[in-house]
């Protein structure tokens, strides 16, 4: 990032330092950056849920073992949005591939969390929660990030849908929406509420942070017309698995510049989370997976289109609890596995390569005879976008937010 | 432990145990509160939302029949006709009248125990709506799955689950080959699916505390292959069949236990360990204690119910009462946060009403994040507070109460509705804002988001 007035605030701040001290201070972006540009950061993480698909996603066309592990559902070379000698996206991909060319979208080919279970429910557990352990904490390591910031920078956290998923869950109450009809924030009613919910610990905090999201929305929504489609069902922030075509990927748009028409906004949230099911493709998977793809893709697009300028503030990741068997199964489909592709994407993001090593998919290298090998823990991903892009202190980092995390080292250089 | 007085014991037991009070029913059951949840286990099961219902077999024909008639369309080239339209239509229909049958049964019913009970045990063995095929049998699952065997055997339940169409279609076992099986030799292509046996383990039987490693799946997955669904074209359509031919032969090891080749006799010998495993027994006890008491339930009560359930091997009649006997189920403090649907049935029990048509009850659900018969993974429904207690979740229930209150309140005396829906429960905050309220709607919506009314 070339943003000029930071630099020359930068290098004044180093010829007055002298050079030892400038060395470590460029070496530090975070530190050197002041708060004001810090406090316009933005980080969206998107949970694709079910365990998603890396190797098609990122399909790694030219690894030489590729096509007889994956057979009827391998990707041919021609048919992949390419990215490198190696890898090509999928190609309802075309939004992130945009992205790509310019510089602004990256993959993590091999990425994985701690957890080896296989099991979705413990591996989401340990991917929202960010601990080494499953169920070790019943906060996730968002909402321990909004925790972290100094208080200059307090930032909001939001969901986009009906329920709170653990990542956003714990002692700052983060904000969730899903599209309705609105509520007026100061009409009797609410008030009377609030009242009564004065001693309940869930529901007071969780009232009061609704109130206020309600008093964005009607900005927000702008972007999304209109909030709940003609059958009165499908509604963007909980799109149904089975809402299929063009309305699903419009659908999906919506919702994407919906959370960007959220985080535009003056105090608006800027560390947000939205979740997207359907990613357990263990039969028929080459269907399945095009279809969410191309939802994904949408509410990417959505994001990107929607921030606008901000998106120069903004990283994006997309992350899913486990990847899956390298070898296609005998239904079409795939198991559950261990490494998958995370995509990183952002106005703030770094040109570069991919992200973490290619492990390759020659029979030794698989994990257990099985899976692609994770070369890269979750973790250090996420450490190094809240460290180098969000401004968190590091030792608060590996204090809280990702306790007992020292194996897995920081990805530095992303912003 | 002590137990609180028979006002609160009566409040509790119609509105923690059960679906909400409807109109009198915690004054009825306040001679014996205790007794009112007992008389409700029923040997027979729970009660069918349907009399006469179409089977899973029935669905799973009209389904096939509807998708050839979409891909005949579709090879003409014309994917929307109105015949298509119309059988999209119908099919829809039939799901949706199982759900609006099974919310007129927990509104109505006067056994709320019971069918709470049953709707425990439906989430517990997940099939979701997700799935175009299994969407259609997830009443049928209910009705000849979890009802008839909801006061019986764990074990039968686990095996009539495991052999369900539903079940075998919805965890992709349906189409799972043994590789060393006839079939599987011959293509070379087609092999095993490893999706229900993972899921029973984690998440029907032993839990995953239990430990078990990937071996012990991918052998469970053998033993269960063969276990599939008629087709159309065959004589048991859409019923369980054992299909020999992809069955995969020898004994199979998990577990530390070795199974010898018995055909079908394989994958149900080791249903019949699973379901009698001492891990099996602690993963049950503490799911009912969460789902019926507190999300960190006391360790007392999931031991009574590890007690029972072992002792009288997976008969979930007697675990159903050791629930209603335990001291630690009947604390007064409500700390269980009710799902919309549990929220939605109870708001029409207030009234002494049933929703009058699908749209009335799965449109509201649908904004509330719990889409009817579509949990999002075969893990069924959060039970924790956390999960459904969210900004966007409150502000969708108070407008959904908002709009509710205002075409019922004219029928209703407000300050009586919230004794007879709360009985002691109630509080005088809560109380006192009803009475203080402008509008008898007003009265009625503050009654419905009272923090008494949306826990239990």
């Amino acid at each position: 990032m070339t943003d000029c007035p930071m630099m020359n605030r930068r290098r004044v701040l180093a010829s007055a330092a002298g050079l030892g001290l400038s060395v470590t201070f460029l070496g530090r972006p975070a530190l050197a950056d002041t708060d004001s540009a810090l406090d316009k950061r933005k980080l969206v993480v998107v949970i694709c849920r079910g365990g998603m698909d890396g190797l098609s996603v990122s399909p790694p066309v030219g690894d030489a073992d590729y096509q007889g592990l994956r057979r009827g559902i391998a990707y041919k070379p021609e048919d992949v949005l390419k990215l490198d000698g190696t890898f090509g996206l999928h190609p309802a991909l075309t939004s992130v591939h945009a992205l790509a060319l310019q510089g602004q979208a990256r993959i993590a080919p091999a990425v994985a969390t701690p957890d080896r279970a296989r099991s979705h429910f413990e591996a989401q557990d340990v991917l929202e929660s960010g601990s080494a352990q499953v169920y070790a904490t019943t906060s996730g390591w968002l909402n321990r990030a909004l925790e972290a910031l100094p208080a200059s920078r307090k930032a909001q956290g939001l969901y986009v849908g009906a329920t709170t998923p653990l990542i956003l869950r714990g002692k700052v109450q983060a904000a969730s929406w899903s599209p309705g009809k609105g509520v007026d924030e100061t009409a009797r009613l609410p008030t009377l509420l609030q009242d009564l919910y004065r001693t309940d610990p869930l529901m007071g905090p969780a009232f009061a942070r609704g109130l206020e999201t309600e008093s964005m929305a009607q900005a927000a929504m702008t972007a999304m017309a209109p909030p709940v489609g003609p059958d009165g069902q499908a509604a963007p922030g909980m799109m149904a698995p089975g809402v299929g075509g063009r309305g699903g990927r419009d659908a999906a748009r919506k919702l994407g510049a919906t959370l960007a028409g959220f985080m535009v906004q003056d105090g608006g949230p800027r560390i947000a989370a939205i979740s997207l099911d359907g990613w357990d493709t263990h039969a028929g998977q080459a269907g399945q997976i095009n279809t969410r793809l191309t939802y994904l893709d949408a509410v990417l697009s959505g994001l990107n289109t929607g921030l606008g300028d901000e998106w120069k503030n903004t990283v994006v990741v997309t992350v899913t609890e486990f990847g899956r068997t390298a070898r296609v199964n005998g239904t079409n489909g795939t198991d559950h596995g261990t490494a998958s592709t995370a995509l990183v994407l952002g106005g703030a993001l770094k040109p570069g390569g991919i992200i973490g090593d290619w492990p390759g998919l020659a029979q030794p290298a698989l994990f257990e005879n099985r899976d692609l090998a994770p070369t890269l823990d979750m973790r250090s991903l996420f450490k190094g976008l809240l460290a180098d892009h969000m401004g968190v202190d590091r030792a608060a980092l590996e204090a809280r937010v990702f306790a007992s995390s020292a194996d897995a080292r920081a990805v530095t250089g992303l912003v | 432990m002590s137990l609180p007085s028979k006002d609160m014991m009566a409040a509790l037991a119609v509105t923690r145990f059960g679906l909400g009070a409807r109109p009198g029913e915690i004054e009825t059951a306040r001679r014996d509160p205790r007794g009112a949840l007992i008389g409700q286990i029923d040997g027979r099961g729970a009660d069918q939302p349907q009399d006469n219902p179409e089977t899973s077999a029935q669905r799973f024909v009209a389904m096939r029949a509807y998708q050839e008639l979409r891909r005949e369309a579709r090879d003409d080239g014309d994917p929307k006709t109105v015949v298509v339209q119309q059988a999209n239509r119908a099919i829809r229909e039939k799901a949706a009248g199982d759900f609006l049958a099974r919310a007129r049964l927990g509104a109505g019913t006067p056994d709320g125990f019971r069918e709470r009970w049953a709707l425990f045990w439906a989430n517990h063995f997940t099939v979701s709506g997700t799935k175009e095929l299994t969407a259609v049998m997830v009443g049928p699952f209910e009705q000849e799955v979890i009802r008839p065997h909801a006061f019986g055997r764990f074990e039968d339940m686990l095996v009539a689950s495991t052999t369900h169409p539903a079940m075998l279609t919805y965890l992709d076992q349906a189409q799972s080959v043994g590789p060393g099986s006839l079939a599987g030799a011959r293509s070379g292509r087609r092999g095993l699916n490893e999706n229900l046996a993972r899921e029973i383990l984690e998440l029907h039987t032993i839990g995953i505390e239990a430990g078990y490693s990937q071996t012990d799946v991918t052998e469970f997955a053998r033993a269960l292959t063969g276990f599939s669904v008629g087709r159309e074209t065959e004589d048991r359509a859409g019923q369980f069949v054992f299909r020999e031919n992809i069955h995969e032969p020898g004994a199979r090891t998990l577990l530390g236990k070795t199974y010898r080749d018995d055909e079908i006799g394989q994958g149900l010998a080791v249903l019949k360990d699973l379901a009698a495993h001492p891990a099996t027994a602690r993963h049950i006890a503490f799911k009912i204690a969460r789902h019926f008491v507190a999300d960190d339930p006391p360790p007392a009560l999931v031991a009574r119910l590890e007690q029972s359930f072992l002792k009288s091997g997976g008969r979930l009649d007697r675990v159903a009462r050791t629930l209603v006997e335990a001291p630690e189920a009947w604390e007064p403090a409500a700390t269980k946060f009710k799902t919309p649907y549990e929220f939605l049935i109870s708001s029409w029990r207030l009234i002494g009403a049933q929703p009058s048509a699908y749209e009335r009850i799965t449109v509201p659900l649908i904004g509330l994040g719990q889409r009817g018969f579509s949990p999002p993974s075969p893990k069924g429904w959060s039970d924790m507070a956390g999960e459904w207690c969210s900004p966007d979740g409150l502000i969708k229930r108070l407008q959904w109460s908002q709009a509710f209150a205002a075409v019922v309140a004219d029928r209703l005396d407000p300050n009586q509705a919230a004794v007879a829906a709360l009985g002691a429960r109630l509080t005088a905050p809560t109380a006192q804002a009803v009475a203080r309220a402008e509008t008898r709607s007003e009265a009625v919506a503050l009654l419905l988001m009272s923090p008494e009314f949306q826990r239990r």
